[in-house]
């Protein structure tokens, strides 16, 4: 299977060295540098990271409660055109995604022309009764989410998994262009990046777009599950560059369907908040009742409309791996167009005939839970051994519904400093888009991950993996 | 202007540890010097148990420990865990609390303390070499250096700033005061007879303790007389370590938080009650009064402070 590079394109044998043109100066760069210049560099960024504190906690590992993502300091380059043509597929997608949620907790037209199953629905555990007859402002549901798409040749994107909880990795895609700015400051110079930098100011306009009707001043907080969450980095992180309160859920109460924080001055009124504690999480009378995280009575001030919750509750039912399934038709349906971004072609375990098919060929497939995530709890079917295959197509066999299968893809590479040099890794890309009363934007750039070990597809940093800054060239 | 009350907390307690951090420091590196006397004119442990005592925690170490002698005070004041004063303690709880509220301090000021989190690790082999240790006494001292300046240098002067003031504040008047009230036996009236060559060098290591030798001379212009630096610990409002210093800067903040909130409370009550007291007070009439007397009121009223000031804000 040839693999689609970066920098380098597919290989042709007539070409070895060719070099796709948003990349010419890099890779002379990469070429020509000293190779103690690229470790000395990488050292420094290391170094950098750990005294910022920018840390990420890795859960079930003793003893590693707080771990650096290594940062290659290789960047990603993506040309204006492949931007462009991402950008509008990005969009066209996501407001499909949030015209679907709004369908699904009102007048449900997708279901009752039948696009979609019912009990995919009903019987999915992300869909959130609570939330029937809720009208978040604006009919947004998703104000944040997190695309994740691979390339695999030259024929472009296509969407691995939608992101529409509680997406992380924002602070990543910001970090890492502040710290290849202080690295190499001359390589801005000659490039026209596009910047990453206005993020912060975008998400809090869309935050405060979508306040409560007649708030004219909203105040914003975001609720964080507290420090020992794995990304409680970002939380404060953003917080602090939206310039709003960072609130855990001791700070918040709620009294006569008002959400209020505690300060040093008493009770203070929040209209918006952006929270990063999820659904089952957020209000212990409406959901598990044993969380510490959540505040109690959220969802029904919530529910009277005093306070915007973003996202809001229950978009985890069109983010759902046997959901994906059908996103190109919630496109069709929506938007009345083609889908400009392409699923990967996906088996639907629930199908006997997708089943027998996918149980023929589990050497060759990744098979993941539906209701999995961050690359927990999957089958990589070439990397497998035949014992875990075996024990993988019982759980299979015992469970369908809950499992996708998918080809193995040839995840494109990008030049990555490791331990023998520079060597091609295999790679993704999340790009963060933002959704308010105004519609939907993307920020040029996003997170890319890496996957460190040769030939690994894996990229999640739960599973050791690395992210680089992603340039959208503006020439 | 809104600063959450949980926030507020974690400020007040982040400048309280940093403060203990720096007094334990000093405690030891004074502890190392008093013990390098000649051995048959003093107990070879009273050194360290006056190290001990000094930090509030003789009681705690003893349950746990015999003797106080050279190595078993300096792990457990310097890095036992389970010590809730140890510098490693300590540290940790500064960094731990600033990490909750990581919005609420500059980024100048987290990176001095997450900088020196993750240097207190290495630092940790310094633990069985004298000299590596008494480097490490030098660089916490550096990180309590940096820590004042980073928040003098970066902070707004808000609510967050005070918070952060006050806990530092409160924590030194009480270490003073429990200095003092340790030493106390030591620093007699002025007609009391002066004591030999021994007595002198625990009067200079006691100013050293604080960082006040030379201050000493430049205030008082006098061969140390110990009944002139308890007027300096107690009574000097030029030294920044003074009850009286430590006081009328608790009274400052709080007056400030009164201003930006519109409203005053029992904690500026109790601390303006204070100032004034210590301001009405002679050195001569306290000793007259009794100094361990005059310490053991102090450090309840301290307290009491601290508890008023939780009361109203931090909850």
């Amino acid at each position: 299977m040839a693999i689609f590079d970066e920098m380098h394109g597919l290989p042709g044998p007539d070409l070895p060295e060719a070099v796709r043109p948003a990349y010419r100066r890099v890779a002379r760069w990469v070429a020509e540098a000293p190779p103690d210049l690229l470790d000395a560099r990488r050292r420094q960024a290391e170094l950098f990271f750990r005294r910022i504190g920018i840390t990420f906690a890795v859960y079930g590992q003793a003893d590693s409660t707080e771990r650096l993502i290594p940062f290659d300091i290789i960047p990603r380059i993506l040309s204006r055109s492949e931007w462009a043509e991402l950008e509008r597929g990005l969009v066209q997608r996501v407001e499909a995604l949030n015209a679907f949620l709004a369908d699904l907790y009102g007048p449900r037209e997708i279901l009752k022309a039948g696009v979609i199953p019912e009990d995919l629905i009903f019987q999915n555990p992300h869909f959130r009764l609570e939330m029937i007859g809720v009208q978040p402002p604006s009919g947004v549901y998703v104000h944040v989410a997190g695309i994740d798409l691979v390339r695999t040749g030259t024929d472009g994107f296509y969407v691995l998994e939608d992101n529409l909880r509680t997406p992380s990795g924002v602070s990543y895609m910001l970090e890492n262009r502040e710290m290849m700015m202080r690295l190499f400051p001359d390589m801005f110079m000659e490039h026209h990046v596009q910047p990453v930098e206005v993020y912060p100011d975008a998400l809090r306009a869309v935050l405060r777009s979508v306040a409560p009707e007649g708030v004219n001043d909203p105040c914003v907080a975001v609720l964080t599950p507290g420090p020992y969450n794995s990304a409680y980095y970002e939380h404060s992180f953003l917080a602090d560059k939206i310039g709003v309160e960072l609130v855990e859920a001791s700070d918040l109460f709620v009294r006569d369907e008002q959400v209020f924080m505690r300060t040093t001055q008493g009770a203070k009124r929040v209209d918006v908040v952006y929270r990063r504690t999820d659904d089952d999480f957020i209000d212990p009378l409406s959901f598990r009742p044993d969380s510490a995280l959540g505040v109690p009575g959220l969802m029904s001030a919530y529910r009277a409309g005093s306070v915007t919750l973003a996202n809001a509750v229950g978009t985890g039912v069109a983010d759902d791996k046997a959901v994906y399934t059908y996103v190109p038709d919630i496109v069709r349906f929506y938007k009345g167009q083609e889908p400009i971004l392409k699923n990967v072609p996906t088996f639907r375990c629930r199908e006997p005939d997708d089943l027998a098919q996918v149980l023929d060929r589990l050497p060759e497939l990744v098979v993941k839970e539906v209701n999995g995530s961050g690359g927990y709890g999957m089958l990589v079917g070439p990397k497998a051994t035949l014992a875990e295959i075996e024990a993988f197509r019982a759980r299979l066999v015992a469970d369908p519904d809950g499992y996708i299968a998918q080809p193995t893809l040839a995840l494109s590479t990008c030049p990555t400093l490791v331990e023998e040099g520079v060597a091609p890794r295999h790679v993704d890309l999340r790009p963060f888009v933002l959704t308010g009363a105004h519609g939907s934007e993307v920020i040029p750039g996003g997170l890319t991950r890496v996957a460190l070990t040769a030939g690994s597809l894996v990229v999640n940093s739960s599973q050791g993996g690395g992210t680089k800054d992603t340039w959208v060239l503006d020439e | 202007m809104t600063l959450l009350a949980r926030t507020a907390d974690s400020l007040f307690w982040s400048g309280r540890y940093m403060e203990r951090a720096d007094f334990v420091a000093r405690l030891l590196d004074a502890a190392q010097r008093l013990s390098t006397l000649p051995m048959r004119e003093t107990d070879p442990y009273r050194a360290w148990e006056s190290a001990i005592s000094s930090a509030g925690v003789a009681s705690a170490f003893h349950a746990r420990h015999g003797a106080a002698d050279e190595a078993e005070v300096r792990e457990f004041m310097a890095f036992d865990r389970d010590n809730a004063s140890s510098i490693l303690a300590c540290l940790t709880a500064v960094r731990s609390n600033m990490r909750s509220i990581r919005t609420a301090v500059t980024a100048e000021l987290w990176e001095t303390v997450n900088g020196a989190y993750d240097e207190l690790k290495r630092l940790q082999a310094a633990r069985h070499d004298r000299e590596a240790f008494a480097r490490f006494l030098e660089w916490l001292k550096t990180v309590a250096l940096a820590f004042d300046g980073a928040a003098h240098r970066t902070m707004l002067r808000n609510d967050a700033y005070w918070f952060l003031r006050l806990g530092g504040e409160i924590e030194r008047a009480d270490n003073t005061a429990r200095l003092l009230d340790v030493k106390y036996h030591l620093l007699l009236p002025p007609d009391e007879r002066v004591g030999g060559g021994l007595d002198y060098f625990q009067w200079t290591t006691l100013l050293r303790e604080v960082s006040a030798f030379t201050a000493y001379r430049w205030l008082y212009r006098e061969s140390v007389r110990p009944w002139l630096i308890a007027d300096m610990l107690i009574l000097n409002r030029q030294l920044p370590r003074s009850l009286a210093c430590c006081q009328a800067a608790i009274a400052g903040h709080l007056d400030d938080l009164a201003e930006a909130y519109g409203r005053r409370g029992l904690s500026q009550r109790l601390a303006s009650g204070m100032l004034s007291r210590l301001s009405a007070t002679r050195i001569e009439t306290l000793f007259q009064g009794g100094l361990h007397e005059f310490i053991q009121a102090f450090l309840a009223d301290n307290n009491k402070l601290a508890a008023a000031i939780a009361e109203q804000y931090l909850s």
